[in-house]
């Protein structure tokens, strides 16, 4: 068996050898790994919280049978028993080290003490709603979403104007220190946040923005990618169309507007589903810039409180799939744009 | 349906906005001339530039040559090299716990290893997982978007989800008891841990790598391939004389691109590993930066900035072998 035959070869028709078989297991494979992660997280988040603890774990959620018994206060948990070599479903009273007390939910009598060895715990399918239920209630996560969607709003609108804007004026204009314009936003290209971060900081307190939604959008408006991605576009555009439009005394900013980008719109929609992608999976900037838990977007929110309630894995799951939704909902209807975008364009 | 109605939505709207700005950008047009109008377009894009990009970067190689730790350049000691001097003076720099700044050096070298690791790891996996799709399988657009679908979610959720997975009582140790292998705290154990923020590297971002070296698979002429069976070329021969050569400009973009990528890791092994646990086994360089410079009790901005600097410049040195070599493809 050869590994790199099997990377090159080119299926022939009717037969199937080693190689398909390969890149068969290697596809599956991938896809396993890449679902199995979610989607167990995915039903883990269905889990009642004494459940999703369980080891070894089950696949589905399930929760015990609590029935309410004549004579007793709380609801007690069903039990498959063996008494007196027979099967029985019993209620369980109260548990002292091997043993358990047990009554027959249906004729209680006086309380009957079996071997937990021979007990298995009566169990039915529920989904615990309240996973998701009580985060949106209880702990903020309205309000986290409500500035995730704020800020992935504003921030891709502004995005696409102002570059749209400057990207105008780099490809249709010639004028004085055109070149250099475009030379000092690109090489910005290379500077990532990690670079300028603490100085970022220093000037957004500057200009008054700290521990403010706003601190967050406008440091990203300005991008040299969008700049560069909808100057290659504008420039297939021809010129002709802006002299036509000047002949019949059309404004500037009437043929940036009207004409331009509706015509850009291809590029704009490539730029406005990876804004919403940047936007919406944004950490390191807004965990520098966000202060007070009320302006937390969806993700520093959730990294704040897989911090604080490390033990509340139901709900720090549910608020996790929450907040993947939407992207994934994204991905299954765009999926084809987003790929040729990156392809194309080279960003992520 | 829903697309047309969302797109004449967006037209009204556009029209408003239209009717809005139209006058007083015309009026504009009126007093300055056609010949300033480009400044105009350029102008909200340039004062976010120079506001929230060039000022951080002027500001950034200053800020290193300061100490203390108020925030306001103007009233921050100036210290010279000491920042500087104080990261980089080191007794022995392959061991960490010799150095001044035990901590940085640690970062250092974790970030090495992670990207020495990640790099080879992600690579590989990309390049066999375009070769696989760049074959006629059957449901390849499928495939295709089952792995690139990691790269879309964000570092957060995948944290969080691979913390879920990897628990004590998670999925992989039932199936470590299921195979009778006794489980373990992975993300407690200092080996266990590295590992796996490679494999959760990994696992984000190939499907972005695999897309751009499969787009340069599909750039190689079919026909190079048909001589090379009419030839009888093994599949060997194939490989290394035919589609490695002609990707290589693909696998070098994809190996630079990865390079700098990888330097820069942060969100997903800060929220996997708890910020950089066990210990500072994975504590990474741009942890030390954020931590020096926004922990509450730090705040050693000088420091930060400095280590920014280091970090800029070798980010700059492989941008730059990343271009020359681009050139050199293209020619």
């Amino acid at each position: 068996m050869n590994p790199i035959s099997f990377m090159t070869r080119t299926r022939r028709a009717g037969r199937i050898d080693i190689t398909d078989i390969l890149s068969w297991v290697w596809l599956i494979g991938g896809t396993l790994a890449v679902l199995v992660p979610v989607v167990w997280a995915g039903l883990s988040s269905l889990k009642p919280a004494a459940e999703i603890t369980r080891f070894p774990p089950t696949l589905l959620p399930r929760a015990a049978v609590e029935r309410t018994v004549p004579s007793f206060d709380k609801p007690l948990s069903l039990w498959q028993v063996t008494v007196d070599g027979q099967q029985r479903e019993m209620a369980m009273v109260r548990r002292i080290g091997l043993k358990a007390q047990m009554v027959d939910p249906a004729n209680p009598g006086p309380p009957v003490s079996v071997d937990v060895k021979g007990m298995t715990p009566v169990q039915h399918l529920t989904v615990a709603t309240e996973n998701y239920t009580d985060p949106l209630t209880r702990f903020n996560f309205l309000t986290f979403l409500k500035n995730s969607v704020f800020v992935t709003m504003v921030a891709t609108l502004l995005t696409l104007i102002v570059n749209a804007m400057a990207a105008f004026a780099l490809s249709k204009y010639k004028f004085r220190g055109d070149t250099t314009v475009f030379v000092i936003i690109i090489s910005t290209l290379m500077i990532p946040l990690a670079v300028v971060m603490v100085p970022a900081y220093l000037v957004i307190v500057g200009v008054g923005l700290a521990d403010n939604l706003w601190g967050v959008i406008l440091p990203t408006v300005a991008s040299p990618t969008a700049v560069f991605l909808l100057r290659q576009y504008m420039l297939t555009i021809p010129d002709e169309l802006i002299e036509a439009a000047r002949v019949d005394a059309a404004s500037e900013f009437c043929i940036f507007w009207r004409i331009i980008l509706p015509l850009t719109a291809p590029a704009l929609a490539v730029l406005a589903i990876f804004s919403v992608l940047w936007r919406w999976n944004d950490f390191l900037w807004p965990l520098i810039v966000l202060n007070s838990r009320e302006n937390f977007t969806l993700q520093i929110g959730l990294n704040a409180f897989q911090g604080e309630f490390s033990v509340q894995w139901h709900y720090i799951l549910a608020m996790t799939f929450l907040s993947l939704l939407p992207v994934t909902v994204f991905f299954l209807f765009l999926q084809k744009y987003i790929t040729t975008g990156i392809a194309g364009t080279g960003m992520k | 349906m829903a697309a047309l109605k969302a797109g004449a939505l967006l037209a009204q709207a556009g029209e408003a906005a239209m009717r809005v700005v139209e006058a007083p950008m015309n009026a504009v047009e009126r007093i300055f001339g056609r010949k300033r109008m480009p400044w105009l377009f350029l102008a909200p894009n340039l004062v976010l530039f120079a506001i929230f990009t060039f000022l951080p970067i002027a500001i950034a190689v200053g800020y290193a040559f300061t100490g203390g730790t108020n925030l306001f350049v103007s009233e921050r000691p100036f210290v010279g090299l000491d920042n500087f001097r104080t990261l980089l003076s080191c007794g022995n720099y392959l061991q960490p716990g010799t150095c001044q700044e035990s901590l940085f050096w640690t970062a250092v070298w974790n970030t090495l290893w992670f990207v020495a690791f990640n790099v080879v790891a992600t690579l590989l996996v990309a390049l066999i997982t375009a070769l696989i799709l760049n074959r006629a399988i059957f449901a390849r657009g499928f495939f295709r978007a089952m792995f690139f679908y990691p790269v879309l979610l964000s570092p957060v959720v995948i944290g969080l989800i691979w913390k879920w997975f990897l628990d004590r009582n998670g999925l992989l140790n039932a199936f470590f008891q299921m195979i009778g292998v006794p489980p373990e705290i992975f993300l407690l154990d200092v080996g266990w841990s590295r590992f796996f923020v490679v494999v959760v590297s990994v696992w984000f971002h190939m499907g972005f790598y695999t897309l751009i070296l499969l787009a340069g698979l599909q750039a190689i002429p079919k026909e190079l391939y048909e001589a090379a069976s009419i030839d009888a070329a093994s599949p060997r021969r194939t490989l290394f004389r035919i589609t490695l050569p002609l990707l290589a400009p693909n696998l070098l973009v994809v190996f630079i691109l990865l390079m700098i990528k990888s330097v820069q890791i942060f969100d997903e092994a800060w929220v996997l590993t708890n910020g950089g646990g066990p210990g500072t086994a994975n504590s990474f360089i741009v942890q030390y930066i954020y931590q020096m410079a926004f922990s509450s009790d730090l705040r050693l901005f000088g420091m930060a900035s400095a280590a920014s600097v280091l970090m800029g410049l070798v980010l700059l040195v492989l941008t730059l072998i990343q271009l020359r070599l681009g050139k050199r493809m293209e020619s």
